[in-house]
């Protein structure tokens, strides 16, 4: 039983990392030592950072939402589940954790769809898709996963 | 003596040197988009009364260009709009000199609009003081500003997040309420004898969270009672 808690708690932690990193690194896109997205265009030459922001298009802005919605969805939802952890009755399930979960790995799909739909108008050839964006596509299945794993756990009598 | 002798002077120089300045007020950037109406609005600060000789002038450069065109003048109580150059039957006088405001309206705007339009004030006998300088932007589609979306995107998805849980808690607190109401009618016909300490118990029993601590308690003693 202690297992599957830890286990639990090491796949929720790992995605609530997994997301932070994907939403605040500026790497969904490079180009040799340029980094775009999400938030600035970066280039560095000379030892240091020439940075821009992105420019204003739509969908961007959309992304940046759903991924900081997902990230906070997660959090809360960690932040609920060591709440219920302590205050469900016995046998209960942690329902509000999954929800929370689900809606965040809901969010994170809609901003990696969105992206991977939207960004092959933007980019060049040579452009290739930056570690963010892997991440955040790798997010959606674990944060499914472990929303799934809250609506089977059930507290133990 | 001598500090507060000082003072005055100093405070008379600095009303003195105010007195002979004049102070233009625009904005610095104006957006617009092609084909609509653009009011470029003038003001200026002044320590003197507003003369009835005050006048207001505005010039044109284009981006580019080395020269400026003068296309507005107020004089005399008079406005003098151009009818000749680029803004022929588009310029229009929308100010109120006596209110120190010498704003124009530029009708049906262009690409050809885009450059800077300088806007020179004088109140006699408050003449010295710079003009002030307001771009003018024509934009196909004005850009949506960045944030915008993202910030609105995230406000409303918390604000429906926060709204479901109140509602959700003050529907707990209705049904709570509710059950005890109906307790309360089922004790009151049966008679008085019990409800005293029955009365008190649903009485000390009125917070939902009571309640549910109540009920599970109940649980637990019926299962105990079962293993038993």
């Amino acid at each position: 039983m202690l297992a599957i808690l830890l286990a639990t708690i090491v796949l929720h932690l790992t995605d609530l990392i997994i997301l932070f990193i994907a939403t605040c690194a500026n790497a969904w896109r490079t180009h040799g030592v340029t980094n775009y997205d999400l938030w600035y265009d970066c280039t560095q030459n000379n030892g240091g950072y020439q940075c821009r922001g992105t420019s204003d298009a739509d969908w961007l802005q959309a992304v940046q939402a759903l991924m900081v919605l997902a990230t906070v969805f997660c959090l809360i939802s960690f932040i609920i589940f060591l709440c219920q952890l302590f205050t469900l009755v016995k046998g209960g399930r942690f329902f509000f954790t999954a929800v929370f979960q689900v809606l965040a790995s809901l969010f994170v799909m809609s901003g990696a769809i969105i992206y991977t739909v939207m960004s092959p108008e933007w980019k060049n050839e040579n452009d290739a898709y930056g570690y963010a964006f892997v991440l955040a596509w790798l997010a959606f299945p674990l944060t499914l996963i472990s929303g799934f794993i809250y609506i089977v756990l059930r507290k133990k009598e | 003596m001598l500090s507060v002798l000082a003072l005055t002077s100093v405070v008379l120089l600095g009303i003195a040197s105010q007195t002979t300045a004049i102070v233009v007020y625009t904005s610095w950037e104006r957006h617009a988009l092609v084909g609509t109406d653009v009011r470029l609005s003038c003001s200026f600060f002044s320590w003197k009364w507003t003369s009835p000789d005050v006048t207001f002038s505005w010039h044109y450069r284009p981006d580019g260009a080395k020269d400026s065109i003068a296309i507005f003048h107020y004089a005399g109580g008079a406005p003098y709009v151009d009818n000749k150059g680029p803004f022929r039957d588009r310029l229009e006088f929308v100010g109120n000199p006596s209110r120190r405001d010498g704003s124009i309206l530029i009708k049906n705007v262009d690409f050809g609009d885009n450059g800077t339009f300088t806007c020179d004030a004088k109140n006699p006998p408050d003449i010295a003081g710079s003009p002030s300088n307001v771009r003018l932007l024509v934009f196909e589609k004005v850009p949506v500003q960045a944030g915008v979306i993202t910030g609105a995107i995230i406000g409303v998805v918390l604000g429906l997040l926060i709204l479901i849980v109140a509602i959700y808690y003050l529907m707990r607190f209705l049904v709570a309420r509710r059950v005890f109401s109906l307790s309360m009618s089922k004790h009151g016909k049966k008679g008085k004898g019990k409800e005293g300490s029955q009365q008190k118990q649903a009485l000390a029993v009125t917070d939902p969270a009571k309640l549910k601590a109540a009920a599970s308690e109940k649980k637990k003693q019926e299962s105990r009672r079962e293993k038993k």
